[in-house]
């Protein structure tokens, strides 16, 4: 089960500079950690994070070891109109997930 | 924080004297106030704070399958409400101090009649931060009279006696020295308020039992199992000296 | 170990006391004005940032990087990618790179925007393996690259934690 929070304003006006702030639970293994039976945990990190706000993509992102586990993103969108936001992403080990917050925007 | 000397173990019984169970110490700080700013800026903001991807998940356990806890307690905001300020406590039918994750597995094996958590899997540490997270801000009140008594008395010994390789008492750190550099960092009074807490080392919520077997490791100290009454204990006497300070769980450390 | 030539701190009971702390622990972990890098040469030394670099030479001044000079632990370490200036028509962010010359890997993240950002800036949070200087680079749909760097002292833990 995929755990993310996505943070976004109450309600914004149509043209506003939106916040957007999500957090994805994952480990963003590096692949270079052994466990204790001395094997190396296969790296897995976000190959593939994408953000679409209604039918636009608004971010593409890839995410590698260098980025910390549990992987926090905060940007900015242009309000256009009352719409969902849909973060999707893959990791290197093939696994899926997704997190969706409504934006409502007024006027 | 009073200050106290001590030259040796048995000095430890001289530091319990001075401190009379149940007369709390005086006025302390939590570990987020040693601690840097970004590390209280990420613990300050809930859409920071990795914890809250653990107590989102103890939510989904709180409510999940046929005999769920919320079938019992309903909306945890109102029936978990200062049940994390009173842990550790004297349990009369396990007939031993028990902790909040104590609690838990009793309730999921005799109630919920499901097998217990591990005791640091990432089930049991959501499920803990989402319950311990109800008494956000409540000021930790926990009852060390009466059966606690003597749990009490044993871990505030232990916590005075220098032990490990580098033969270092927990008081040596966190009441002769908090507040000093230790290489780059402050040392903290040690209070475990913001437990289970996202550990910035552990890149993961962890309970307060890891973080004591933690600083075990650290001096080269033997490690009890987890979930050892010592260990425990040691929560009760923690919890003592942190009276009165908020339960911030899920709290952020490095 | 305990560093005893240090001045203890004082035992805080006061709030005026609080404040001194919180002013002096700021200190500590010091947002100072980061290093304003103003020639490729000032660039990390970082195989994939030269490949990607293709021979353009990327400008200085508009893009920062904001990371503590000081991180509280290499695992997590606060970091803001902006641009300031103005943007005319065709010259929207398009895309930010990070690049570090000690991690294992050296191409930390990438950022695309396919319709122009509200605001020209990212945060997150990075792993770094050591002390080090990372490197920016924003691509902008004109083409133009602009570069910025950060020095960060990253140490280790004060107690070995083998849990």
């Amino acid at each position: 089960m995929a755990f993310a929070r996505i943070q976004l304003p109450p309600s914004v006006k149509r043209g506003d500079a939106v916040e957007v702030r999500v957090s994805i639970r994952h480990p963003m293994e590096t692949g270079f950690r052994v466990d204790d039976d001395g094997r190396t945990i296969a790296r897995n990190t976000l190959k593939s994070l994408t953000c679409r706000y209604g039918d636009r993509e608004v971010l593409r992102a890839s995410l590698g070891s260098g980025i910390a586990a549990n992987p926090y993103l905060r940007f900015h969108i242009t309000a256009v109109a009352s719409g969902d936001l849909v973060f999707e992403w893959i990791d290197d080990a093939g696994e899926r997930g997704d997190a969706r917050a409504a934006l409502v925007v007024a006027g | 924080m009073t200050r106290v000397g001590f030259a040796c173990a048995a000095g430890a019984a001289a530091l319990g004297l001075a401190l009379v169970a149940g007369a709390a110490p005086a006025a302390s700080r939590s570990g987020i106030d040693y601690a840097g700013a970004d590390v209280r800026a990420i613990q300050a903001d809930d859409a920071q704070n990795p914890g809250m991807l653990w107590v989102d998940r103890g939510r989904a356990l709180w409510n999940d399958g046929p005999r769920a806890c919320a079938g019992c307690h309903g909306d945890a905001a109102s029936s978990m409400k200062g049940v994390a300020v009173r842990h550790p406590a004297w349990s009369a039918a396990a007939r031993r101090v028990v902790d909040l994750e104590d609690r838990i597995n009793a309730c999921r094996v005799e109630r919920q009649r499901r097998p217990a958590f591990a005791r640091e899997s990432e089930d049991l540490n959501a499920l803990t931060a989402f319950v311990a997270t109800q008494s956000r801000g409540m000021p930790i009140a926990v009852d060390v009279t009466g059966p606690a008594q003597p749990a009490f008395e044993r871990a505030r010994d232990f916590y005075a006696t220098r032990r490990g390789q580098m033969n270092l008492a927990c008081a040596s750190c966190h009441v002769e020295n908090a507040g000093k550099r230790l290489l780059a960092e402050t040392i903290s009074e040690g209070h475990g308020n913001g437990y289970p807490a996202y550990r910035l080392e552990w890149q993961a919520v962890g309970s307060l039992q890891r973080r004591l077997r933690a600083c075990l490791y650290g001096i080269r100290a033997s490690l009890p199992p987890e979930g050892a009454d010592v260990l425990t204990e040691l929560e009760l006497y923690l919890a003592w000296r942190a009276s009165g300070l908020p339960v911030e769980a899920p709290g952020v450390r490095r | 170990m305990i560093d005893d030539a240090s001045a203890p701190l004082p035992p805080l009971r006061s709030r005026a006391r609080r404040r001194v702390l919180a002013a002096g622990g700021a200190l500590v972990a010091l947002r100072v004005v980061p290093v304003r890098a103003q020639t490729a040469s000032e660039l990390p030394q970082v195989a994939a940032l030269t490949d990607d670099l293709a021979g353009r030479v990327p400008r200085f001044g508009r893009l920062s990087l904001d990371i503590p000079r000081l991180a509280d632990n290499g695992n997590a370490v606060p970091l803001r990618i902006a641009m300031s200036g103005v943007f005319p028509a065709g010259t929207e962010i398009r895309s930010i790179r990070l690049y570090s010359p000690k991690n294992p890997v050296a191409l930390m993240a990438r950022f695309d925007f396919p319709a122009p950002p509200a605001k020209p800036a990212v945060d997150m949070r990075v792993r770094l393996a050591g002390t080090q200087r990372i490197a920016a680079i924003a691509e902008l749909a004109n083409g133009e690259l602009h570069a910025a760097v950060a020095d960060v002292d990253v140490t280790i833990s004060a107690c070995l934690d083998g849990t």
